[in-house]
């Protein structure tokens, strides 16, 4: 156990001697001209933006995240025997997740299976519905909108992103329940006898998830053809370029940031969204966050609750990667 | 720009459905609020009552969770807007080989999903006040603070970033050669050059903290926010009180963002006259120099 404090000690230290270390070697080289760090910034407010950011990169942001990995690998044991003989690395984790319980009968955890990929595969289908219900308004927004109607616009959007999620996952429910007013408008209107089922069968989970981060998309695509010089689109217009010309060949290349930093937001938030599912999912729904967080708070096994959430971590960081290289972007330029 | 009018009335059609689409399900919940059947009813009104507010003021647990979200959200202020300020200050000076790889990691919190961060900040803060005897830090409060200042850090420095990309270091170097100290620069230069982004930092910073559950859930451990109490009562059942909550933020909301906008007119419109003022003083000035200079 002393060797993991070494480690949390440690990792930070080193990093810091390296950046130094660095430093005087780019200083020597003539890589890098003018005073040092500390000569630049005096000591005292050197010592604070090293520490702050310190403490951050390491104690806030990796040493936690390494942490959950190294958990994950581990067995289940009760306090006393961590660190015991018995706390060797172990896939078993893992394994459960593929196969269920050593005592079960079936041959997958079909369960847990499933509930992954539909995760997965619901948020990839609810992140490209919301660019499309997104882009018109933000194409509108941003090239043709006058001053005083866009500022009504903003306020409009931001107005329901000030009440939490939970809140709007509720709302979805007072809305679509049995006794709720979309029922009472079908039966009203004839088309069904009987009031349908919208939670029981997710199409209250799937509206609410997309509902809830509309304006994660909204704002970094029109953020991106903003930035869109007017004349290039009346240019193509004046050549005789039809509408979709315009949009395919103009508007999205020079929005695509903006698409990729929405598409991966809202696919993120989607993927990983635990309001949603527990205040508008039914008994049998299936989605991935409820599982992980039972896996902590109903089974008590939180090695495997950690193995689960660094699957859902690394499904997010491949979407990640994927979009980065489908649309040929770095990091940095989606996350502006 | 000149749309047919079947674009037109098309396009007017969608944003009426869109904006239904946002607007109508809060709409729906406000009006469940003043309703007095016990289950959240929109239709009929039976009788318009103000009970719900009553109900959701007496609830000693939402009121309690509600003093923990603001402690919790003015904490968060207190260290995220400072790790985004180093942060984004560290940004400008790390060397450029090193510096995609610190983007790296100090933006992935925002691209990490809300529960892992919640669920590794209590794994590493358990193991880490256990061996080290600090077990009194292993507390909801610190470890909500910390999950949410991983994230909320990185929007501050990003925000704050975005201003000091415009920061003239000229201005820096002139003040160091008039003899100023490095901490009377960052006090009198940049600090000022910076507040409008570090207050848009501060108010992001304490909304994100204030309606976070996903984190805070994990976090929070055996104390309770106002979103966990919040959760609570909704997977027991529907009740209108909820619905009256809803209100109340979004009429909060509604009187802060009208303040801000009178605020932000007057303030405009303050700086307008003094630049008028200034223009006319110059064009004074020059207008009385100028027959100066033709007699000299």
């Amino acid at each position: 156990m002393s060797g993991s404090l070494a480690f949390v000690f440690g990792l930070p230290l080193a990093v810091v001697v390296f950046f130094f270390a660095l430093a005087a070697y780019e200083r020597r080289t003539g890589v890098a001209v003018g005073g040092g760090f500390f000569q630049r910034n005096g000591l005292a407010i050197g010592l604070y933006l090293v520490l702050a950011v310190g403490f951050w990169a390491f104690f806030i942001i990796l040493l936690p995240q390494l942490a959950m990995v190294d958990m994950s690998f581990r067995p289940k044991l009760p306090p006393s025997q961590m660190g015991g003989p018995k706390d060797l690395y172990t896939l078993e984790n893992y394994r459960y997740f593929l196969f269920g319980s050593t005592t079960s009968t079936a041959e997958w955890n079909w369960l847990h299976i499933k509930a992954f990929f539909l995760t997965i595969g619901v948020s990839i289908v609810i992140t490209l519905i919301n660019f499309a219900i997104c882009y018109p308004l933000a194409f509108h927004m941003a090239q043709s909108a006058t001053a005083a109607r866009l500022r009504v616009l903003l306020l409009l959007l931001i107005l329901p992103y000030w009440v939490n999620e939970i809140l709007r996952a509720f709302a979805f429910r007072v809305l679509l329940s049995s006794g709720g007013i979309i029922n009472q408008m079908l039966m009203g209107s004839g088309l069904t006898n009987e009031p349908i089922d919208f939670l029981g069968a997710d199409v209250g989970l799937y509206m609410g998830l997309s509902y809830a981060y509309l304006l994660m998309m909204i704002f970094p695509l029109y953020n991106a053809i903003e930035s869109l010089d007017k004349n290039q689109v009346e240019a193509a217009r004046d050549l005789g370029a039809p509408w979709w010309h315009i949009h395919a060949f103009i508007v999205l290349p020079h929005a695509k940031p903006g698409i990729a930093s929405g598409c991966t937001l809202v696919f993120m938030l989607t993927a990983g969204a635990l309001a949603a599912p527990l205040v508008l999912g039914g008994p049998r729904t299936l989605w991935f966050t409820p599982i992980v967080y039972d896996r902590f708070y109903q089974a008590f096994n939180w090695p495997q609750g950690a193995a689960y959430a660094f699957i859902l971590l690394v499904s997010c960081i491949i979407f990640v990667l994927v979009v980065l290289k489908a649309f040929r972007l770095s990091l940095g330029e989606i996350t502006r | 720009m000149n749309p047919g009018p079947f674009q037109r009335v098309m396009f007017a059609l969608y944003t009426v459905i869109f904006f239904l689409y946002l607007l109508g399900p809060l709409a729906v919940m406000a009006v469940s609020a003043f309703n007095t059947p016990q289950y959240p009813q929109v239709w009929p009104i039976e009788g318009v009552t103000l009970d719900w507010f009553a109900a959701l003021f007496a609830d000693q647990d939402m009121m309690t969770g509600l003093k923990m979200s603001l402690w919790i959200g003015l904490l968060v202020v207190c260290i995220s807007v400072p790790i985004g300020l180093a942060g984004a200050i560290i940004m400008t000076q790390i060397q450029p080989r090193v510096r995609s790889l610190y983007y790296l990691v100090v933006v992935s919190p925002v691209l990490t999903p809300g529960i892992i961060i919640g669920i590794s900040t209590v794994v590493f803060w358990r193991q880490f006040t256990g061996q080290t005897g600090t077990r009194f830090l292993y507390d909801g409060v610190v470890l909500t603070v910390l999950g949410q200042a991983s994230f909320i850090s990185a929007y501050c420095m990003l925000i704050i970033l975005a201003r000091l990309q415009r920061f003239d270091r000229s201005q820096e170097e002139a003040a160091l050669d008039l003899g100023a100290s490095y901490p009377q620069v960052f006090r009198h230069i940049l600090l000022p050059f910076l507040k409008p982004a570090l207050a848009s930092a501060a108010v992001l910073a304490f909304l994100s903290s204030f309606e976070n559950y996903n984190t805070t859930t994990f976090a929070i451990l055996s104390d309770k926010t106002l979103t966990t109490v919040l959760a609570g009562r909704v997977r027991q059942g529907s009740t209108p009180a909820i619905s009256a909550l809803a209100v109340v933020i979004v009429a909060v909301t509604v009187i802060g963002a009208i303040a801000y906008e009178i605020y932000k007119r007057r303030s405009d419109a303050a700086a307008a006259a003094r630049q008028r003022a200034a223009l006319d003083a110059e064009e004074a000035e020059l207008a009385g120099r100028t027959p100066a200079a033709a007699m000299g």
